[in-house]
């Protein structure tokens, strides 16, 4: 699915991917944690393509292909998918409309037919019930004026509406109160399929009692530093990352 | 005197006015033909050159009335319809006209005496250069007139249409005289049949509104490219009377609008918003000049302009808060997207503040489109030129969408979402 070698990557001048190796197969969910400034948004970035994060080494393939080559929105078609941090507000384009341009361009890619306008409005509405959103938010401008929650599940919601191949969740968990952590869980988790990967960014165990992973791996300075099982989480949250800053 | 002075002058000779007119007309005519022609140095016109007027003579007057061609242009609006065409009035697809909407060429002795009275009486002397042309051209008019209490159930939808190849001049004139507590909503709509027009119009609305009055007035520049539009809004407001006003322009060789609005009486307010939206060689020049004389009173102007191709918009949006004015309440936004490298924009918010117990509030942007936002439309499989349009009609349609009379919303949305190449139709489902 994915297999991410030597990666370097340096937002303006400033290397912060220093060698970076991960395979994710199909259907695994692979959980990366650190401390602050390790760069585990900027892969998330990389991944996606962002204009100013550049690779300077190394190589990323994506289901066969090389990603690097791939415009951003041709990622995207391709089945990757990044649930933001911060998701952007975009007042006067209505969540709709942007969510129905990017389900079409999706399908279209996959050679399926665009959905007719009621046909995506049913869709829309159903989905948004299984994230516990209002409906009245798909009329509302692109994220605008919503709360820190109904922002990362409006982030679910499209990542249900696209059935992406490799979901990569950066800092989904940041800001949500339980009940929003248990809404956002419950969609990954009934989105798990042998042929679908995540991988969850993360700085706290909390998330994954929730998304149960197959793998934890420690990212610090630009690389995987340890790579073990769901109970590596328990470990960090007990121990912090000190202590394996200093193993390596 | 300029060229286009004299061309003026000698069509307005050509002009068959009304006799009880015509010292009005003649009067101007004296002041447009003694008036310096602005250049380069002149404030007002600094970034408006007027050279591109003398490209589309000459100019002369449609003699006919030519049968309207452009029924698919009207906005689908349950209301009191006046169709001009080439400056004349069509009777055959206007509504039949209640008695307080009144052409000149129309009104009693004791109508043209209230004409009299109020004509001319909200333009500031000889300020406003074009206003006094159409002085001069003035050959008819429509005078609303609400009476005291009265509150029109439709709205009053004006339609000046130019068609045809033949380059006219149209002037076109509305005074409006809203007696206390009487309220209506006027909708001005200047459209082109095809592309092939390039007439030169000079609008002129003049607004009377007294005390507790409301009036609703939308102004909608939707000529193609190759035509000229000088217009202006004047608008006198009484105590506690109240104007919301949009204007917006798509842009063509020139237009240029003006709005100039004076808070007479306490507790007067003013909101107008407007879009504008140049593209190619277009040019679109907003002057708004909102002048507090007394206290209490308020205005909100809300503009947003995007610049496309090599196209210019202008913005001068001036608030003078005279000494009296205490307790004054403004504010003043313009912002602006520009889409291209070529693209310009010009805006000057200007803050003339007389009295020391008000509170004004300016600020104009120029800006290119959101990174962030252009990135997170792509990281969902959107292409950055869709990605692009979106965030363009995105940036409009908030305003858009602040339109209280839905058919004009509706009818503005698609028009302009088709312009910036957006299919809008889930927004009207939805």
């Amino acid at each position: 699915m994915l297999s991410i070698t030597n990666l370097h990557a340096k937002v303006e001048d400033k290397e912060i991917l220093k060698g970076l190796n991960l395979k994710v197969n199909s259907g695994e969910i692979h959980a990366i944690m650190g401390p602050n400034g390790s760069g585990k948004s900027t892969l998330g970035y990389v991944l996606s393509g962002r204009n100013g994060y550049e690779v300077t080494q190394g190589g990323i393939e994506f289901s066969g292909k090389d990603l690097l080559d791939l415009e951003i929105e041709e990622r995207a078609r391709e089945g990757l998918f990044l649930a933001f941090q911060y998701p952007v507000e975009i007042p006067g384009v209505s969540n709709m409309e942007f969510l129905k341009t990017s389900v079409d361009a999706r399908r279209k890619h996959q050679g399926l037919p665009e959905l007719s306008a009621v046909e995506f409005m049913k869709l829309a509405r159903d989905t948004s019930k299984r994230v516990n959103l209002d409906a009245a938010f798909l009329k509302r401008g692109v994220n605008e004026g919503f709360s820190g929650g109904e922002k990362k599940r409006n982030e679910i919601m499209q990542m249900m509406l696209l059935e992406p191949k490799l979901c990569i969740l950066d800092e989904t968990d940041s800001g949500l109160d339980i009940d929003a952590l248990q809404v956002v869980a419950k969609g990954v988790n009934e989105m798990r399929a042998a042929d679908r990967s995540f991988i969850v960014v993360t700085h706290y165990q909390r998330l994954l009692d929730f998304i149960v992973p197959d793998f934890v791996h420690v990212l610090s300075n630009g690389r995987i530093v340890k790579t073990g099982g769901k109970e590596l989480a328990l470990e960090l949250e007990e121990k912090g990352y000190a202590w394996l800053e200093e193993a390596v | 005197m300029s060229q286009f002075q004299q061309d003026a002058l000698a069509l307005a000779a050509k002009q068959n006015g009304l006799p009880w007119l015509e010292d009005f007309s003649a009067q101007a005519a004296d002041k447009w033909q003694s008036t310096l022609w602005p250049t380069k140095k002149t404030e007002a016109w600094m970034y408006t050159p007027l050279t591109s007027l003398q490209k589309n003579q000459p100019l002369s007057w449609a003699s006919k009335t030519d049968v309207f061609s452009a029924c698919e242009k009207l906005i689908d609006l349950d209301a009191t319809r006046l169709v001009f065409v080439n400056g004349k009035f069509d009777a055959t697809v206007s509504s039949s006209l209640p008695a307080e909407i009144i052409l000149f060429s129309g009104a009693s002795k004791d109508q043209q005496a209230l004409i009299r009275q109020h004509l001319g009486s909200v333009i500031e002397g000889d300020k406003h250069l074009f206003s006094g042309l159409n002085n001069a051209w003035l050959a008819d008019g429509i005078f609303i007139h609400l009476k005291a209490n009265q509150q029109l159930d439709k709205p009053i939808y004006i339609v000046q249409v130019c068609q045809g190849e033949e380059v006219h001049a149209v002037n076109q004139r509305i005074l409006v005289l809203a007696e206390k507590n009487s309220g209506t909503t006027i909708v001005e709509h200047f459209v082109s049949a095809d592309g092939k027009q390039s007439h030169f119009v000079n609008s002129v609305t003049e607004m009377v509104v007294q005390e507790d009055a409301c009036v609703h007035h939308y102004n909608l520049h939707l000529e193609d490219e190759q035509q000229q539009h000088i217009g202006a809004v004047h608008v006198n407001l009484g105590r506690s009377a109240k104007l919301r006003a949009f204007s917006l322009a798509l842009g063509s060789q020139l237009t240029r609008i003006d709005y100039q609005c004076h808070h007479r009486g306490e507790a007067a307010e003013l909101d107008l918003q407007g879009i504008y939206l140049p593209r190619n060689q277009q040019l679109v020049d907003y002057h708004t000049n909102i002048q507090h004389w007394v206290p209490h009173c308020t205005s909100n102007e809300v503009f947003r302009g995007i610049i496309s191709d090599e196209a210019k918009a202008v913005f001068n949006g001036r608030i003078h808060i005279h000494p009296k004015a205490q307790k004054t309440l403004a504010e003043l936004s313009n912002k602006n997207l520009l889409t291209s490298n070529k693209a310009e924009i010009d805006t000057k918010p200007e803050l003339e503040i007389y009295a020391d117990d008000v509170k004004c509030a300016h600020g104009a942007t120029v800006s290119q489109l959101n990174a962030s936002a252009l990135f997170y439309l792509q990281s969902r499989g959107i292409s950055e030129a869709e990605a692009k349009k979106m965030i363009s009609f995105g940036f409009i349609n908030e305003l858009l969408q602040a339109i209280e009379l839905a058919p004009v919303g509706d009818y503005l949305t698609l028009i302009l979402a088709d312009i910036l190449g957006r299919n809008s139709s889930l927004d009207l489902v939805g």
